[in-house]
């Protein structure tokens, strides 16, 4: 018997109230704001940007610190505000050949044209607590850096008339690495980097061993999962949207799943690259396109093993990830499960998960799936009730049958099947 | 408006001065744009995902309509860059307004630089006992 019961708005004002007490912590330490989330938690801002599909580093920084740093809670807030806002349009496709690298690097040439720019990352630090970075620096803090050295962008630069060396003690390795290792001085004398670096996969498609990357007739509009529901099999574009969305632990454990076996390949990255594209848009009153600005990516191409026919020469494959901010997980996981998804276009066995592009491009979303799986922290009341019943009515029946049976028996056998 | 797009809305505000007489055709709206990108990074078209944008349009008193189209969700940004792009199209090309458009211009292009030849020092000279073979 089940009643219907009204409650809780009580209960949940006051929860509002306690996860915004919550969210503050100690009132005895500062309150963070949102531009040092922007700039100080730049990557996991990046990784809310991916998967609220949304590309606004204040909105990010905003979305992490309602959710407490919850990237999921995160991206689910950008994803709720995303559709507050009117589409202008799409933009003209990204040229991640025009991008003003930052760093990329190669393993498959040591040599390449443009070099291996190792820019900011972590890969080549130890993975040893910098306590230094548990001392604020309060003498930095007020005073924004101006002129020479790193805060030349800084808007208010009245100029490099600070020349001096003062601030090269402010030059401290960003990354993690145990304190105390300076920059190498004189980069301004270092030569700029090539405004245009080949993209590696290029190189070898210039020689013909690259698996060939072109528009189809008519450089279609691509499709969007957001607007129209998708179909299977999935063509790549809806393939590499839904992953550009996706979450990155799920794409990580598929591409890390195809490079232990399941999925058969261990490719090369051909290139990793971050830095800022220009974003171009036509608007209809204008006719033209206009610069919106630059957004920062991350570009990886994996080269994989071989593929011909008797009509085409064995080639290099292809497996391409795109990716909002500095995500380099993400994009070399994506360009892993993208080069698995072709599975069915080689003419490949699809036994494996990273292969089979329903099962991705149904899972990959942590938007859904939190939603799904968290759902069930809602009431069920009722389907439960139903449950109960139902086991109460089987478990019944089942007695009465026993006790029937054994009625019938000799009074020496043991009940074996009651557990 | 590319230089006007990366421009902060106090550097806009400082080049623009008072700001002039105007009707606004279309206040400031921020909306998204899907940005997309190539498979390969010149194969096929998909969405990547979509980025904030604001735009703004507006006409001074002589007719004169400006536009400005920026990343971002700053409404007043875009319209003192709206209004800076009408102003442009009437000044003569060595107006102070043109060579405020082409300091900012520098300074960017000079960040852009700045940051360039840091990522540079993270260059890697690779050598072995036989360079260069």
């Amino acid at each position: 018997m089940y009643v219907a019961v009204k409650g809780g708005e009580a209960a949940i004002l006051a929860t509002h109230d306690l996860v915004a007490e919550a969210r503050r912590g100690d009132l005895a330490v500062p309150e963070i704001t949102v531009a040092q989330i922007r700039e100080q938690q730049a990557l996991a801002c990046a990784r809310v940007m991916n998967e609220g599909s949304l590309y606004d580093q204040d909105l990010a920084a905003l979305a992490l610190k309602q959710s407490q740093g919850d990237v999921i809670e995160a991206a689910f807030l950008m994803r709720a505000y995303r559709t507050t806002l009117p589409r202008f349009g799409s933009s003209e496709p990204l040229d991640t050949a025009q991008m003003a690298i930052r760093r990329r690097v190669s393993a498959t040439y040591k040599d390449l044209p443009g070099g291996q720019v190792l820019g900011p990352t972590y890969d080549y630090t130890h993975r040893l607590f910098d306590f230094a970075l548990m001392e604020t620096e309060p003498q930095r803090a007020p005073s924004p850096p101006a002129g020479e050295g790193w805060g030349e962008g800084s808007r208010d630069a009245s100029d490099m008339s600070s020349k001096t060396g003062a601030n090269v003690s402010d030059l401290r390795d960003p990354s993690s690495a145990p304190s105390g290792h300076l920059l190498p001085q004189g980069e301004k004398d270092r030569a700029p980097l090539d405004t245009t670096m080949p993209r590696v996969p290029d190189i070898l498609g210039a020689e013909g061993l690259m698996e060939a990357e072109e528009p189809p007739e008519g450089d279609p509009r691509p499709f969007d999962l957001t607007r129209d529901p998708v179909s299977f099999p999935a063509d790549r574009d809806v393939r590499l949207q839904s992953m550009a969305r996706g979450d990155e632990g799920f794409l990580l454990g598929l591409g890390y799943s195809v490079q232990r076996g399941f999925g058969g390949t261990h490719p090369f990255v051909g290139e990793v690259r971050v830095g800022e594209v220009a974003v171009e848009f036509v608007p209809e009153e204008l006719g033209f396109a206009v610069d919106l600005g630059d957004v920062t990516l991350t570009e990886c191409q994996m080269v994989n093993q071989f593929q011909g026919s008797k009509d085409v020469p064995p080639q290099f494959t292809r497996g391409y990830g795109l990716v909002f901010g500095h995500s380099e997980r993400k994009a070399m996981s994506m360009s892993l499960v993208d080069r698995a998804l072709k599975a069915r276009d080689f003419g490949e066995a699809t036994n494996y998960p990273a292969q089979q592009d329903e099962f991705v491009l149904y899972h990959a979303d942590n938007v859904e799936a939190a939603g799904f799986v968290e759902h069930l922290k809602l009431p069920h009341y009722v389907d439960f009730q139903g449950e109960l019943e139902l086991i109460r009515r089987i478990r019944r029946e089942r007695e009465e049958r026993l006790a029937q049976e054994q009625g019938a028996k000799e009074p020496d056998t043991m009940p074996e099947a009651a557990e | 408006m590319a230089t006007l797009a990366r421009a902060s809305r106090s550097e806009i505000e400082t080049l623009l001065g008072d700001p002039p007489d105007h009707d606004l055709l279309k206040a400031p709206e921020t909306g998204t744009v899907m940005v997309e990108g190539r498979a390969g990074g010149a194969g096929r078209r998909f969405n990547l995902g979509e980025a904030t944008v604001t735009r703004c349009v507006v006409r001074l008193s002589n007719g004169r309509m400006g536009f400005s189209y920026a990343l971002g969700r700053d409404g007043r940004k875009a319209r003192l860059a709206a209004l800076l792009d009408a102003r442009l199209q009437d000044e003569a090309e060595d107006s102070g307004l043109h060579q405020g458009i082409a300091a900012l211009a520098a300074q960017q292009a000079a960040a852009r630089d700045l940051a360039s030849r840091k990522a540079a020092a993270t260059k890697v000279d690779f050598f072995t006992l036989v360079r260069g073979s």
